[in-house]
């Protein structure tokens, strides 16, 4: 186990670094703290496996370095690393046995036989692997052939962190809920370094300690589940995380007040002093936050639209000027085409100023 | 039907209709059973010819497919240098029959030929009109040349289709070279390679064409192949009925092999 540090890391697959499109990953600063459970999470494209296979070594930067507790370890081949990596889809030797595949990483690196096999058995059997070891791989299902992908990662006892990339993609929803517990179990026993790429939300925020969103090269905010969902730094994680999204209403500062089309807001608290002339403004606030106002309470003029039952609640849609927000009823659904005042909380509601948030009205 | 039974079925009777009756001219003509089928079996030209036979699709086999994959490995993998080797590695399958055998024929040589004066003036007494070891090792390289691509060909394009994340999780566990080759290559490349066994087997046991040009059958009968006894007992001796009974067997043990080799490719998809 170690901490990984990546330090002002830029890469282009083409060798370009003058061109910022070009860049796979623009300018990352990130380190990952030994022992922790981390989520890579962003959009298809965003840089996520690029940033898995630089840490693995199976990528080399362009500029940066990586370093593993303090040593810098961007010219080391992968095999040296002490890294283990499972793929999006299960990589299997074919002709080996389940027991064969399991010890192949160790045997490779001339492990001594008898240690081989203690650490296949332990590692099959954390992952209910036991009643399979003498069976031929090629012959599973996509669950457990994903385990073992798994448990080569695993059975490794000096690997400095657990990268995956995607592991889940290809199993079904029932197993994939399962294999997850198992993996946030494991993580907590062995104190492993977990770095998990995914694109799904839910995914990250219920597997990880941390979760690092990436967009477009670049990293957008590194925090707990809690801190990304209550206060997104960019209006890109905002959006990203929560579904629906966050709300976000372009509007201008006049004086000592925010206006919108359809309203305004008193512009207070911290928010205030985050921002400076010329930039482009908007209000941030979560669907579950809004809510009818009471009688005296500031509030914002807004019509119904369609409504959607979720269950345990009401999505409905609200106009306010020519924009459309989500807002989260929680038991009665008035009727569409109805008018609503509706109140923003000044602690739950965020100012961004160029996308990049100041602070909330509070 | 009606085209099955014109390209196929018809043709083939005809052989049958042959291999069964001893034929004098029109309308002389008398059923005797399995008798060619026996004197056929019982000659021992076609004994000698099936052993010839045997031995030349072993050796042939033996060469090309553990050169072809060896090819296919160094093979550049992306790029135009890998569209230009692919195209040149082509050139031998695009040329017809006879013309390999034309130009072997020429290139051995003892006399005009490249190879053969080559061999001859490091002092290998080579001369494939008269020594048959020197006239197998001809057909031999003749073969190999002709049709290494082909394996090559196929192996590559079971290589191209292993997914990248096989090579890096191999990097990921530590495996050498010669492991990824092993363990991941050999056994993705198990279906082409049985595919091509099998296209290998079928056309060096029906070869004809080239050691025809080249060699003729000589010297003596030290390159007669099955085919080449096969034209020489039907067109040479005109013994029309035997070569009927031989090629009907011939076809049998063609489709026979064919199909133990079709069974083991089914079994090795489906396990």
């Amino acid at each position: 186990m170690a901490q990984i540090v990546i330090d002002a890391l830029r890469h282009s697959y083409d060798g370009r670094l003058d061109d910022p499109d070009a860049l796979a990953l623009k300018q990352v600063d990130l380190t990952w703290e030994d022992g922790r459970a981390y989520a890579l999470l962003g959009p298809s494209g965003c840089g996520k496996s690029s940033m898995l296979n630089i840490i693995s070594g199976l990528v080399r930067q362009s500029t940066g370095r990586v370093l593993f507790d303090g040593r810098d370890v961007s010219d080391l081949a992968t095999e040296k690393r002490n890294i283990a990596q499972v793929f999006q889809f299960p990589v299997l030797y074919d002709t080996m046995t389940v027991e064969q595949n399991l010890a192949f990483p160790l045997r490779n690196r001339g492990t001594d036989p008898a240690r081989i096999r203690k650490r296949v058995d332990e590692v099959a059997g954390m992952l209910d692997l036991g009643p399979l070891l003498k069976k031929r791989a090629a012959g599973l299902g996509a669950a457990e052939k994903q385990k073992i992908s798994l448990g080569r990662g695993l059975v490794r006892e000096d690997v400095a962190a657990v990268l995956f990339d995607e592991p889940l993609t290809v199993i079904d929803p029932h197993v994939k809920f399962e294999l997850r517990r198992k993996l946030k179990m494991l993580h907590e026993e062995l104190g492993l370094t977990l770095i998990y790429v995914t694109h799904d939300q839910s995914e990250a925020l219920t597997l990880a300690d941390e979760v690092v969103v990436m967009a477009e090269g670049e990293v957008m905010q590194a925090g707990t589940p809690e801190a990304l969902y209550e206060r997104p730094d960019h209006v890109f994680v905002g959006n990203f995380i929560g579904s629906p999204g966050m709300n976000f209403l372009p509007c201008k500062a006049i004086g000592e007040r925010l206006a919108f089309r359809g309203g305004s807001l008193p512009l207070t608290g911290r928010a205030a002093a985050g921002i400076a002339p010329g930039q482009s403004l908007c209000l941030g606030i979560r669907p579950q936050y809004l809510r009818p106002a009471r009688p005296g309470e500031e509030a914002v003029e807004a019509v119904l639209g369609e409504i959607q039952h979720r269950g345990d609640c009401f999505m409905a849609v609200l106009h306010i000027g020519d924009m459309a927000l989500s807002v989260r009823l929680p038991d009665s659904a008035p009727p569409p085409g109805g008018t609503m005042r509706v109140h923003f909380p000044p602690d739950r509601t965020l100012l961004y100023a160029d996308n990049r948030l100041t602070g909330d009205l509070s | 039907m009606a085209l099955v039974a014109f390209s196929a079925v018809i043709p083939l009777m005809t052989v049958v209709n042959y291999s069964v009756q001893d034929i004098f001219g029109p309308g002389q003509r008398y059923f005797i059973g399995v008798d060619w089928f026996r004197e056929a079996l019982r000659d021992p030209e076609v004994h000698g010819a099936f052993l010839r036979q045997l031995a030349f699709s072993g050796i042939v086999l033996a060469i090309e497919i553990p050169l072809g994959v060896a090819v296919a490995l160094l093979l550049p993998k992306a790029g135009w240098k890998s569209s230009l080797a692919i195209v040149i590695l082509a050139l031998p399958l695009l040329i017809p029959f006879n013309v390999v055998g034309t130009i072997w024929q020429v290139y051995a040589r003892p006399e005009i030929g490249f190879l053969g004066r080559v061999l001859n003036d490091i002092g290998i007494d080579f001369n494939y009109t008269g020594d048959a070891v020197s006239a197998w090792a001809t057909i031999v390289l003749m073969d190999v040349w002709h049709w290494t691509p082909l394996v090559a060909l196929l192996a590559f394009a079971g290589l191209r289709s292993i997914p990248d994340a096989y090579y890096q999780a191999a990097r990921i566990d530590g495996a050498g070279r010669l492991a990824v080759f092993r363990f991941i290559e050999l056994p993705k490349m198990k279906s082409v390679l049985t595919i091509a066994v099998l296209l290998r087997f079928m056309d060096s046991f029906m070869i004809y064409t080239e050691p025809f040009v080249v060699t003729g059958g000589g010297p003596g009968s030290a390159t007669t192949f099955l085919s080449i006894r096969l034209v020489n007992m039907a067109v040479g001796q005109f013994d029309l009925g035997p070569a009927a009974a031989f090629s009907l067997m011939y076809f049998l043990v063609i489709l026979l092999i064919s199909y133990v080799f079709y069974t083991i490719l089914q079994r090795a998809s489906a396990s």
